[in-house]
């Protein structure tokens, strides 16, 4: 394996809260290589768009963010703000959930795509930025990019909008793209097309792809390697076949075994029972009130991510037996 | 499934909403065709799944079906009768509908007990206190704690929201409910409790559902039938295993191929190229023509009609070139 691009080590993010620190992620530790996707899975609050944010030194106003996020030799935590605007955009780019929010409605496409580049490049015009912007259209399979360029955001489609943050997020040629949930706003056979093209830009331009979504399936899909949160922890981290064949934290068990299988027919689902905890909740293993397998032991200390086989860590006091 | 009584069904329904234009100030009048002579029946204690992508009008079918769209054209019949004004005082309480978004279908203000009441007392079913035991026996049916009651909706979380929604659909003690995506809100661990309780019920009270849903994989788990709709138009009507097996449709095909699976991963090249066409200029012949890969003159030209896939006589699909 290539050296890592992206190293992430212990990082947590916090959020003051009556007197205290709510600590809304904590302990992840990963790292990502050039050409690789990792997928990062979990439910609504489990911490995978805060994580992300952390990435692009875009946690918002109170928050505060600890640990070390090394890119490429370098340690983003802590950096100026002039410094993170240098590198977002350029060597990190990010695409969101729902494009509308991501472009600028009263903007031409073409303009805003010019836009990163303008910032970015030295000596790029306005003019010459809106030519490049047409051909990043093009590379991201929108027909007529020339039009398209002239066009609103309220113009295309939810399809066509995605390609065009895309574009946008391509402009400056990052070495590491952050996609939350790019694909869920939008319809399968348009999820299809959008995976697609993102596979084939990794192949064309190396760059590593960090993919966040709460879709385990489509996840599976697109990741080399996954890792798996649930409120604020990674609690099983492995490359994707592994994941699949043998889950070994109980969430992740509990996970793909609720998902209904297109191929396959049951009369009853199996439910992971109750609902992810609120935040801080105190010592021992988050899951510990909705999993099956959990004793004394779990609700007094928390698990360490433990490496059971080659690249497949997992957190739990259980996963061996 | 065949041979059971017809409870509600479809014939040749229409809907449109006119945009404006071409009046006084003159402009093209504008016409958004968001269903197309659509025709399907649902049994009594079937479900049938309604599937289709954002603007093929699979909602407004179901708001059709439960009474909050009049249709353009066509005819909506429940146990036999063509349904008009009068028809529909009486059909209303055996015709309920679940929403989406559980945020946004209770009203904040109102305690839980009110909330699952409210379609009886709008009805003048029974006396106050019968209309109280009738909550407190449906929040325990749907899973909820008997001190849900008195509790308002904002103290729960999605999952307990949509259990409440449905709990008020059950209280008339409907015949069929139309649910329109009622996983989508909702959590992935979630989505299977909610899920299991709507086959739950469904054995219980010998329930009807119309499922209206995008999700190919939950409408293999709950549904006896599929109905696929693209632009308006009904492609493919078949029961769950011969369409799962055998799509016949080639947006059909395109659609399960296009499902991510678990642990499979996905051969490169989508299933279709292209995007659905508005609504507002659907294309002449098939409506599916322009992203076919089968698509030749006389899909261009003639709107196929829906017709017994060969050799499978229970499996309808819209198509000149079906398999």
């Amino acid at each position: 394996m290539t050296a890592p691009l992206l190293e992430v080590t212990d990082l947590g993010v916090s959020f003051p809260h009556a007197g205290g620190r709510h600590r809304v992620v904590a302990g992840i530790s990963y790292a990502l290589a050039p050409g690789r996707t990792l997928g990062v899975v979990g439910e609504s609050g489990c911490g995978k768009s805060v994580t992300a944010l952390a990435l692009v030194g875009l946690v918002p106003a109170p928050g505060h963010v600890e640990g070390s996020i090394r890119f490429d030799g370098r340690e983003l935590v802590g950096q100026s703000h002039a410094a993170w605007r240098a590198l977002r955009g350029a060597d990190i780019a990010m695409v969101f959930q729902e494009p509308m929010t991501a472009l600028n409605p009263v903007m031409t496409i073409g303009r805003q795509i010019a836009e990163s580049l303008v910032l970015h490049r030295d000596g790029m015009g306005w003019r010459e930025g809106e030519r490049e912007a047409v051909g990043l259209l093009e590379a991201v399979g929108i027909n007529a990019p020339r039009d398209r360029a002239r066009a609103y955001p309220h113009q295309l489609s939810g399809g066509m909008r995605q390609r065009a943050v895309i574009a946008m997020a391509l402009a400056c040629g990052p070495r590491l793209l952050v996609a939350d949930e790019p694909t869920t706003a939008l319809d399968v056979t348009i999820q299809a097309q959008i995976l697609d093209l993102l596979q084939d830009l990794q192949d064309r331009t190396g760059m590593a792809i960090q993919f966040i979504s709460h879709n385990l399936a489509v996840v599976s899909a697109i990741a080399h390697d996954i890792i798996v949160m649930y409120a604020g922890r990674i609690v099983e981290r492995a490359p994707v076949e592994a994941l699949f064949a043998h889950p070994l934290h109980p969430y992740t068990q509990g996970l793909i075994a609720t998902l209904p299988d297109p191929d396959h027919r049951v009369a009853r689902l199996p439910v992971i029972p109750g609902s992810v905890p609120d935040l801080d909740t105190g010592g021992g293993c988050r899951f510990a009130d909705r999993c099956p397998r959990a004793d004394a032991a779990c609700r007094i200390a928390e698990p360490a991510l433990v490496e059971m086989a080659p690249g497949h860590l997992v957190a739990c006091f259980k996963a061996g037996a | 499934m065949s041979a059971a009584a017809e409870l509600v069904a479809l014939d040749r329904i229409s809907v449109q909403f006119d945009l404006g234009g071409g009046g006084f100030l003159g402009g093209r009048r504008r016409v958004l065709r968001a269903a197309q002579d659509v025709s399907f029946s649902i049994a009594e204690g079937e479900t049938l799944g309604l599937v289709g992508e954002s603007g093929s009008g699979k909602s407004t079918l179901g708001n059709v079906v439960a009474g909050l769209q009049p249709p353009s054209a066509g005819t909506l019949r429940f146990r036999g009768r063509a349904m008009d004004a009068a028809t529909w005082r009486e059909a209303r309480r055996s015709i309920q509908i679940v929403f989406q978004d559980p945020f946004g279908a209770l009203d904040p203000r109102m305690p839980v007990s009110d909330i699952i009441a409210e379609p009886l007392r709008i009805r003048c079913i029974g006396s106050t206190a019968g209309r109280r035991a009738r909550a407190a026996e449906l929040v325990e049916q749907v899973g909820l704690p008997r001190d849900a009651l008195n509790r308002y909706p904002h103290e729960f979380s999605g999952g307990q929201r949509q259990r409440i929604a449905i709990a008020r659909a059950l209280a008339p003690a409907p015949a069929l409910i139309v649910a329109d995506e009622p996983l989508s809100a909702l959590d992935v661990s979630i989505q299977s409790q909610i899920l299991n309780l709507m086959k739950d019920l469904q054995e219980a009270h010998g329930l009807a559902f119309l499922f209206i849903t995008h999700d190919l994989a939950v409408v293999n788990h709950l549904v006896d039938r599929v109905a696929v709709l693209y632009l308006g138009r009904l492609v493919e009507l078949a029961p769950r295993a011969e369409l799962f097996a055998r799509p016949s449709h080639p947006y059909t095909q395109a659609l399960l191929a296009s499902v991510p699976r678990i642990g499979v991963r996905r051969h490169r090249r989508p299933a279709i190229s292209g995007e659905m066409p508005s609504p507002l200029a659907p294309p002449p012949g098939c409506v599916f023509h322009p992203r076919c890969p089968k698509a030749q003159d006389a899909c261009r030209h003639d709107v196929p009609a829906l017709a017994p896939a060969p050799g499978r006589p229970a499996q309808l699909a819209a198509c000149h070139f079906k398999d």
